[in-house]
């Protein structure tokens, strides 16, 4: 267990190597992002002909902390530049902090890449760093295929890790410790029984549920670690970003669809004990029910998480809108009774996606005897 | 924001807020009723206020 910590710190520190390696372009970087920034809205409010008030400028922080970023900015002029990896005709791969530098164009390989301050996306341009927008306000110019590690990237990486180093060592644990769970793992135990106890055996069955333990597992305990890791103040938002659930629906669309049984199938395409024409009617609606189920999780899980940051972002926004003693305690208390619920709401998402996705294998795997 | 999509948010807050209730109050019936199956319904009040709240975010977020 401690071997595993150090492991940790290790990776750590290794970050944080690159990190002072960055740190003489931080103090510029982190100028530069809020000079982009008001420089941005001033932009913006001299384009619109109107001056630029309060609750605009918290609704473009809001809409700024729900996007993904090439930088992990944490606090004032504390973060760290992010890798960029681009595909175009060739390998691009560049520090983000690039970016900050002169007139916040890169030129890797003979190829120019700026970033769009209104989305955060990386666009071609030439030497001029120029960013054409439409009469809409979307960027026109072409895009790069953008494999980088973005905050996002990084912080299901981050996940991904502290997941391996907790379960590997309670699964460990159990032999070294004949058959006791040790360490901080002995917390999930609990979890886990309740997982396999509770969601996978009832709704799939004695029977078949054991195929599917991995996959229930894993999606619960990254669903949960993400959202937790949601309501820190690193002002990250996994969940919320449509991509990340889009993926977890597909994995559990395929994974019902490729372990599903000739009964589905049959339940699907030609329902039993409905009258003939019945049938042709149904087939189409559960054709399509197989679809929407994915599209509901997906959904779900997306609109959840990123209300709830919109909602706790709002309120701690109300402060600067009150400007008056009433709005800090105001705000504070709202604050805190509705973190106290994003907690309980982070979790009950994780809940509700495994045990629906657990729904959907149950259905999949069932054999019926009756016909 | 338009005021059609204020007025439809509104009225699909109620609507969803009216079905979590509507199932809220029979699950608590049904635990007071049978206080041993508190668990199972418990269970099954969770799911279908998820299964709710599904259509009233993704109608939302349409709006």
């Amino acid at each position: 267990m401690l071997n595993k910590i150090y492991i940790f710190i290790a990776v750590i520190a290794l970050f944080s190597v690159s990190n002072t390696f960055a740190q003489e372009h931080n103090e510029h970087v982190v100028k530069t992002i809020s000079h982009d920034e008001n420089k941005k809205h001033i932009d913006e409010s001299t384009h619109h002909g109107e001056k630029l008030n309060l609750k605009d400028q918290i609704k473009a922080d809001i809409k700024h902390h729900l996007q993904d970023s090439h930088d992990f900015h944490i606090w004032k002029n504390i973060g760290f530049p992010l890798p960029v990896i681009l595909w175009d005709e060739g390998l691009h791969v560049f520090l983000s902090s690039k970016f900050h530098e002169g007139n916040g164009v890169v030129e890797s390989n003979g190829k120019y890449y700026a970033i769009s301050h209104g989305n955060g996306h990386i666009y071609k341009t030439d030497a001029s760093g120029e960013i054409e927008h439409n009469e809409k306000g979307y960027e026109t110019n072409d895009k790069p295929l953008d494999l980088s590690i973005t905050k996002t990237v990084f912080m299901i990486m981050i996940t991904a890790l502290l997941m391996f180093l907790l379960f590997t060592s309670l699964a460990k644990s159990y032999t070294k410790n004949g058959g006791i769970a040790k360490g901080f793992g002995r917390l999930m135990e609990p979890i886990i029984l309740y997982i396999r106890d509770d969601i996978a055996i009832p709704n799939i069955g004695q029977k078949e549920y054991k195929k599917y333990m991995p996959y229930l597992l894993t999606v619960f305990f990254f669903v949960w670690f993400v959202n937790l890791f949601g309501l820190t103040p690193l002002g990250i938002n996994i969940t919320g970003n449509i991509a990340i659930t889009f993926t977890l629906a597909i994995i559990t669309y395929l994974i019902t669809t490729f372990t599903a049984k000739k009964d589905y199938w049959k339940h699907i395409f030609w329902m039993p004990g409905v009258p003939t024409p019945m049938k042709f009617v149904l087939a189409p609606i559960e054709l399509l029910g197989t679809l929407i189920k994915p599209f509901s999780l997906m959904i779900r899980l997306y609109a959840n998480m990123k209300a709830g940051h919109v909602v706790l972002m709002s309120i701690i926004g109300l402060m600067f809108v009150f400007k008056s003693w009433i709005g800090s305690p105001l705000s504070f208390g709202l604050a805190f009774a509705l973190s106290l619920l994003e907690l309980l709401v982070a979790a009950l998402q994780a809940y509700i996606f495994t045990m629906l996705s657990a729904l959907y294998f149950g259905a999949a795997s069932e054999e019926h005897e009756h016909h | 924001m338009t005021i059609p999509s204020i007025v439809g948010a509104g009225l699909i807050v109620i609507g969803a807020g009216l079905g979590i209730g509507k199932i809220g109050g029979s699950a608590m019936d049904a635990i007071a009723r049978q206080p041993e199956a508190s668990g199972k319904i418990q269970t099954a009040m969770l799911i279908a206020a998820a299964l709710i709240e599904g259509i009233g975010f993704a109608a939302l977020f349409a709006g």
